[in-house]
């Protein structure tokens, strides 16, 4: 089974208890300052933010073939099994490309700590191990953040627009988008206008740099051999004219 | 042998008693050093946010894009004149081998210098080599740049061994020359090449006049035109600072080659441009456009300029073209790296004075151990090769 979040951003009422319960899982402080911060930041690891009359959430979205845990040289991210994708700080060198390469912005870091640390949602993996929903879902009491089965998750999102057609804007986001992801947007305008990215590739970012890394074996192998080819023969053009001067020398 | 034992002879201040003072540079540096060594203060103990402009939307700046993206371009001479001589037995070069392999070294030591400014646990930077990710560019990259700075070490280390006389170590590092050779461009190739594969990923935030599939192909490209400008930029600076003869045969033929390689790069920009339709980019009047021209011009003009045999035998003109192309190769990569990725990412990142400082502090740091080694070790042989004195 793979587990996903559901954002229905017409049910949201802006309460922000999912960043409460957010905070108070990971054990982070939160107050009305901190509420007020409409953007994810490493103390503030999931966000509402308010687009005219519209909600919207911002948390990591969990993509099926992550692009930052394809980009991180030592493997400090990777995608579960179960779905969530999740980081292991004891590997980290703060390097930064996964915030470089998330086409949602999502990493964050503890840019004044002595020793920083990446910061973003894990999906509350442990609580998804143990079979619980997540923090978020459980503190909703809308039902705008719902969690369970991905698949399940995209059939209700499909019998909702289908059930008010009127309400929703006709695409469910996070389906097919960069490879699909975990967490899945249900909208009442277009996803543009509640800071949804949009016009990202269908097929999964990190197969652009594995179509060049992956010829990786198919430079070094022939590269070695045709550098070592050349070196012999230019090489040897020089033994054979230094023979060639000896032999003259002994015919004279 | 006897090119050894006249090399073993080197006087100890030989060299060093014919170069100049510099008067003027001499306090920048020292100013140069009490800045960065604040600054490296700064950074431990108050952190990355304390001394840099970076965001969590835009987390590389200046020390990426030039200290590691340049830094490891500008030291391109190291393994083209490698090639050159080794490889391709082109003997008549080896005498400006030396201070390009010096150069290349020196660039690679402190790029990895900048990396430990920029990693945030630079106590970590060791975990690539016992923790693997072969699907991450950065991680190719990183071992890369740990076996090629030592391939450097053992290309350069003869000098060393000369110098002092230690013959059974040269004698080892002989025998063993053409693997490391061989290794050592094979190495340069992937992750000149690879630094450019960095950027794949984020199709969706790098501007389309410098985003394109070929990224790889055109920074290796790139990674040698720069590197042959180096070779001759310093040759030309070397000549004038060591009172030396320049090489000026040695420097127009590799002119010649500087320039049909630029146009290469050139050309396969702009059909390659064309061919994702972008060619229309060129006419929006917005900053992306403006930097990219003044890019392109940097590199259109030597180019065209190296086809003249009076400008390729010129040291000035040969000069001011190197020059260019250094410039123009510099705006490219920060082109990627920063401004070609403001738009896309929403911010405007300006680096912090301390950015600047450190990275100014690195480049000091390179000029005054090249200086150092070139006076003490035997860099520069063979200078009664040259012909023409120096402007």
């Amino acid at each position: 089974m793979s587990f996903a979040i559901l954002y229905d951003s017409t049910l949201c009422i802006g309460c922000r208890e999912c960043e409460k319960a957010c905070a108070g899982r990971w054990k982070l402080p939160y107050n009305d300052t901190i509420a007020a911060e409409e953007q994810i930041s490493a103390h503030k690891l999931t966000a509402i933010q308010t687009h005219g009359d519209h909600f919207s959430r911002r948390l990591c979205m969990h993509c099926n073939e992550p692009s930052c845990a394809s980009v991180c040289p030592v493997s400090a991210l990777h995608k579960t099994a179960l779905g969530p994708v999740v980081y292991d700080e004891t590997r980290c060198i703060g390097c930064r490309y996964c915030m470089l390469a998330c086409p949602f912005q999502v990493p964050t870091y503890e840019w004044l700590s002595r020793t920083p640390r990446v910061r973003k949602c894990d999906g509350c993996y442990d609580r998804r191990k143990a079979g619980r929903p997540t923090a978020c879902a459980e503190a909703c009491p809308t039902g705008a953040t719902s969690c369970g089965d991905r698949d399940a998750l995209i059939a209700e999102a499909g019998r909702r627009i289908a059930e008010k057609p009127d309400q929703y804007y006709n695409r469910v986001f996070g389906i097919d988008d960069v490879g699909g992801t975990s967490v899945l947007f249900l909208s009442a305008v277009p996803f543009e206008q509640i800071g949804v990215k949009t016009g990202l590739p269908k097929e999964p970012l990190p197969l652009l740099t594995w179509r060049a890394l992956s010829l990786v074996p198919d430079v070094v192998s022939p590269g070695g051999v045709l550098l070592g080819g050349i070196w012999w023969i230019t090489h040897r053009r020089e033994e054979v004219a230094a023979a060639e001067g000896r032999e003259k020398k002994g015919n004279n | 042998m006897a090119d050894t034992a006249k090399t073993i002879s080197f006087p100890l201040s030989g060299v060093g008693s014919r170069v100049r003072t510099m008067p003027f540079w001499t306090p920048v540096f020292w100013v140069l050093m009490a800045g960065g060594a604040y600054v490296s203060y700064l950074r431990l103990f108050r952190g990355l946010g304390a001394v840099t402009n970076l965001s969590d939307q835009f987390p590389w700046g200046l020390w990426i894009g030039f200290d590691v993206l340049c830094g490891v371009g500008l030291a391109a001479g190291g393994f083209t004149l490698v090639a050159v001589v080794h490889i391709f037995n082109i003997e008549r070069y080896k005498p400006i081998l030396r201070p390009a392999i010096l150069t290349a070294f020196l660039g690679y030591v402190l790029v990895v210098v900048a990396l430990l400014f920029d990693l945030g646990r630079p106590d970590r930077i060791w975990h690539p080599l016992v923790m693997w990710n072969p699907h991450s560019v950065m991680f190719e990259v990183a071992w890369c740049v740990m076996l090629y700075t030592s391939v450097l070490g053992l290309e350069f280390v003869p000098a060393v061994c000369e110098r002092f006389g230690w013959k059974t170590p040269l004698n080892v590092l002989r025998a063993i020359s053409v693997p490391v050779v061989i290794l050592g461009v094979l190495l340069s190739t992937l992750h000149q090449s690879s630094l450019g594969s960095l950027y794949l990923i984020v199709p969706e935030k790098l501007y389309p006049l410098w985003y394109t599939p070929l990224m790889p192909v055109l920074f290796y490209i790139s990674a040698i035109c720069v590197g042959l400008a180096m070779t001759i930029f310093e040759s030309w600076h070397s000549s004038r600072e060591f009172g030396r003869y320049i090489e000026m045969p040695l420097l127009s033929g590799m002119a010649r080659l500087l320039a049909v390689l630029l146009s290469m790069y050139v050309a396969l920009r702009l059909m390659d441009l064309f061919e994702r339709g972008g060619l229309g980019l060129v006419l929006v009047p917005r900053t992306e456009t403006y930097l990219w021209l003044l890019e392109m011009c940097l590199l259109i003009a030597p180019a065209l300029l190296l086809y003249s045999s009076r400008v390729r035998h010129n040291p000035s003109g040969l000069y001011a073209c190197s020059l260019m192309v250094v410039f123009g190769f510099i705006a490219n990569r920060l082109n990627v790296s920063v401004t070609g990725m403001e738009a896309g990412t929403g911010v405007h990142y300006v680096p912090k004075w301390t950015e600047v400082t450190v990275t100014l502090a690195v480049i000091a740091l390179g000029f005054a151990i090249f200086r150092f080694a070139a006076r003490r070790l035997p860099v520069f042989e063979g200078a009664e090769l040259g012909t023409k004195p120096a402007a």
